[in-house]
């Protein structure tokens, strides 16, 4: 099972990459995407039964971080083919490779149980997203497609080196390969601290810049505002997931060597400054996409920070991570219709959008309620739970800083959002031929709806997997 | 005492690399560099391991050939032969590498080093070797020196998995070597369409996409 869900992706790149017809491409991302979620499912029921030395196989956090991704991939996938009918110039065959492949390395990551499998898989996404990024083919998305290739490929060398000065602190101990992360956990008192500390410490830099933490995202804002909208879903929600997982298997080692007090701290600085950076941006940001991808800076801190505040609130940025992938192909996919509509994703521009496209309007607007913490929807429940979880652990200060954060965001955030959605149209706007679709927008609402349910309810299997990923990050293999 | 004479040599290179003008000659630098790592694993006795005779193969065919091909490939494709007025002087450049390489020394004495590598080169010329990689990366204007760059700060990386050599899976190792050449095939490609859209390969050029 495990190697039918990595290479189930790779097959169907080659057969999208050699077939002619672009319709027919194009669908056989939807049918991958669906079969890929199908077998995924079937192979989760086994995640508690892993044997310790497997080199590849799923357990509770790798699951549930692929689940997201295939998720995610599913909306992007259904979504996928309407929108390269309105891009009928472009050839998307490199496109629709690239797409299958990050999935199936996506796959080889989450069940990667040897912390150098799992960084050649990461690099493997950077490589295979890259050509995405460019899609557009012009000189603002070859200059974002330089500078992602160029700033990741720098930040997963860093990983590299943290990766082998883990493997270092194991030999130094006497420990010998192969170091499974289960090993390396259960032997972690043998392993040499100030080189685990070490490379801990290189790993958050290097798997930090892909997940684009601040200051390390300076790629982010050019690669999602350069790239179409579903592009900029799957590097929001995908390959930042997946880069978290690739850091939080190296902080459970840390976490189970004892170190994590250590550890924590960074997590906590690098999420709160994430978010006062993300802020700072966001105000009077006038490129919609762009906004966006400061939100997905301002995330992923709420991701780290959650992990460095720990208790339960490590369960809930597990959960957020999902919160935010599902809310975040919303943003990204109705901005990508707005964009299509207006030809155009800068404000002044761009406003009204409610009465030109109207269920996009909707959607974006929904989003960015979710987004920031309007409840039901589930980021409202991770974001109170890590909130309620730093004031009840002793960390008032960071409580209150997150909240305060929070809160500014929000009003940062919605004075873009309300003129894109709500403003007088402008009257030298652009015509273009697009109209909002049942398939431009079906996908979005199916993720909206997944989000909103989220929040209110989450089926025990789910809940026993977050469980089991909460324990392993307290350190227990 | 072989391989405390590649690695010299190496480190030597790293200087060679800070110095030169020439995209050309930074590329031949880069792939002596990249054979010089090959022999290292062979210099230090481990003939018997045949995973070890594997990667020293796959390195010097990687980093010694293809990549060094893939990039004289794009030099000629893009008509850059010289790289001209770096953010950094040469020599300042220079007299940072040769500040870098004796910082390395020096804090890789105070390393939590195992008693057996405490005495050997590999840490002070992997630590100033990615320094090096790090100073091409920022200080270099064309879009190909920076990709040497990048090689560079790789070889510093590589240099330190020579503590692990033994022990390192081959399956990894296989993995990061083809990552790498990937990478810079990718990276090839993309200085292409660079100086096909902007008729130049000088990344001052980009500078379209900020706040």
């Amino acid at each position: 099972m495990a190697w039918l869900l990595i290479a189930l992706p790779l097959f169907a790149a080659a057969i999208a990459f050699a077939t002619p017809s672009p319709t027919v491409r194009a669908r056989i991302l939807a049918v991958t995407g669906l079969l890929h979620l199908g077998a995924l499912v079937g192979a989760l029921r086994g995640w508690g039964t892993l044997p310790p030395d497997a080199w590849l196989g799923l357990d509770a956090l790798g699951g549930w971080v692929l689940l997201v991704v295939s998720v995610l991939f599913l909306v992007c996938a259904l979504y996928a083919p309407a929108y390269l009918e309105l891009r009928p110039d472009r050839d998307h065959r490199i496109f629709t490779g690239s797409l299958l492949t990050f999935l199936a390395m996506a796959s080889l990551l989450a069940q990667a149980r040897h912390p150098g499998l799992a960084w050649v898989a990461m690099e493997t996404t950077t490589l295979a997203t890259a050509p995405l990024v460019y899609f557009n083919r012009n000189r603002r998305s070859l200059e974002a497609t330089w500078k992602y290739l160029l700033i990741g490929s720098v930040g997963i060398a860093l990983a590299l080196l943290g990766t082998l000065f883990i493997a270092y602190a194991a030999q130094t101990g006497g420990l010998s390969e192969p170091l499974q992360y289960s090993r390396l956990m259960r032997e972690s008192a043998l392993l040499s601290k100030p080189w685990l500390r070490a490379g801990f410490v290189l790993s958050l830099v290097g798997y930090g810049t892909k997940m684009g933490i601040a200051p390390l995202h300076a790629w982010k804002p050019d690669a999602y505002g350069e790239s179409p909208g579903i592009v900029g879903a799957l590097l929001a929600g995908g390959v930042t997931s997946c880069a978290f997982l690739a850091l939080l298997r190296i902080y459970a080692v840390v976490a189970a060597a004892g170190e994590a007090a250590f550890a924590q701290e960074l997590l906590i600085g690098f999420g709160l400054l994430s978010m006062a950076w993300a802020l700072v941006f966001m105000v009077r940001q006038a490129d919609f996409k762009r906004l966006l991808a400061y939100s997905s800076v301002e995330h992923m801190g709420i991701l780290v920070l959650g992990i460095g505040i720990g208790g339960n609130a490590t369960r809930f940025a597990l959960f957020h991570l999902a919160a935010n992938a599902l809310v975040k192909s919303v943003l990204f996919l109705s901005a990508g219709n707005i964009h299509r509509s207006y030809a155009s994703k800068t404000l002044p521009f761009v406003t009204g959008a409610i009465r030109r496209t109207p269920v996009s309007g909707w959607l974006f607007l929904l989003g960015f309620l979710a987004i920031t913490g309007t409840p039901p929807f589930a980021p409202f429940i991770s974001e109170f739970n890590i909130a309620a979880a730093a004031l009840n652990g002793g960390h008032v200060w960071i409580g209150a800083a997150f909240l305060l954060l929070l809160s500014a965001i929000f009003l940062g955030m919605s004075d873009t959002v309300l003129q894109v959605v709500f403003g007088t149209p402008s009257h030298e706007r652009v015509r273009t031929p697009y109209k909002d679709t049942i398939a431009t927008t079906a996908p979005l609402v199916g993720a909206l709806v997944l989000a909103l349910v989220m929040g209110l309810w989450l089926p025990r299997p789910l809940q026993e997997m977050l469980d089991g990923a909460t324990r392993f990050l307290g350190g227990l293999p | 005492m072989l391989h405390d004479l590649l690695i010299a040599l190496t480190m030597l290179t790293n200087f060679t690399l800070v110095a030169t003008h020439r995209v050309q000659k930074s590329i031949q630098v880069a792939a002596f560099q990249g054979v010089l790592l090959g022999f290292l694993p062979l210099s230090m006795g481990l003939w018997r391991h045949t995973h070890v005779l594997l990667l020293a193969a796959a390195t010097i065919l990687v980093k010694g050939w293809l990549i060094p091909f893939l990039l004289r490939r794009a030099m000629r494709q893009v008509q850059i032969h010289r790289e001209v007025n770096p953010y950094i002087s040469y020599t300042l450049s220079l007299m940072l590498c040769a500040l870098g390489t004796g910082i390395s020394l020096v804090l890789a004495h105070n390393l939590p080093l195992k008693p057996g590598d405490a005495h050997g080169l590999f840490v002070p010329a992997a630590l100033s070797t990615l320094f090096t990689g790090f100073l091409l990366l920022v200080s270099r204007r064309k879009a190909l020196t920076q990709v040497v760059g990048y090689l560079v700060l790789e070889n510093g990386i590589y240099l330190f998995g020579m503590l692990l050599v033994e022990q390192m899976p081959l399956l990894v190792e296989t993995g990061i070597l083809l990552d790498l050449f990937v990478g810079i095939f990718v990276m090839g490609i993309v200085i292409n369409h660079i100086r096909a859209a902007f008729d130049s390969t000088d990344t001052l050029r980009m500078a379209e996409l900020k706040d």
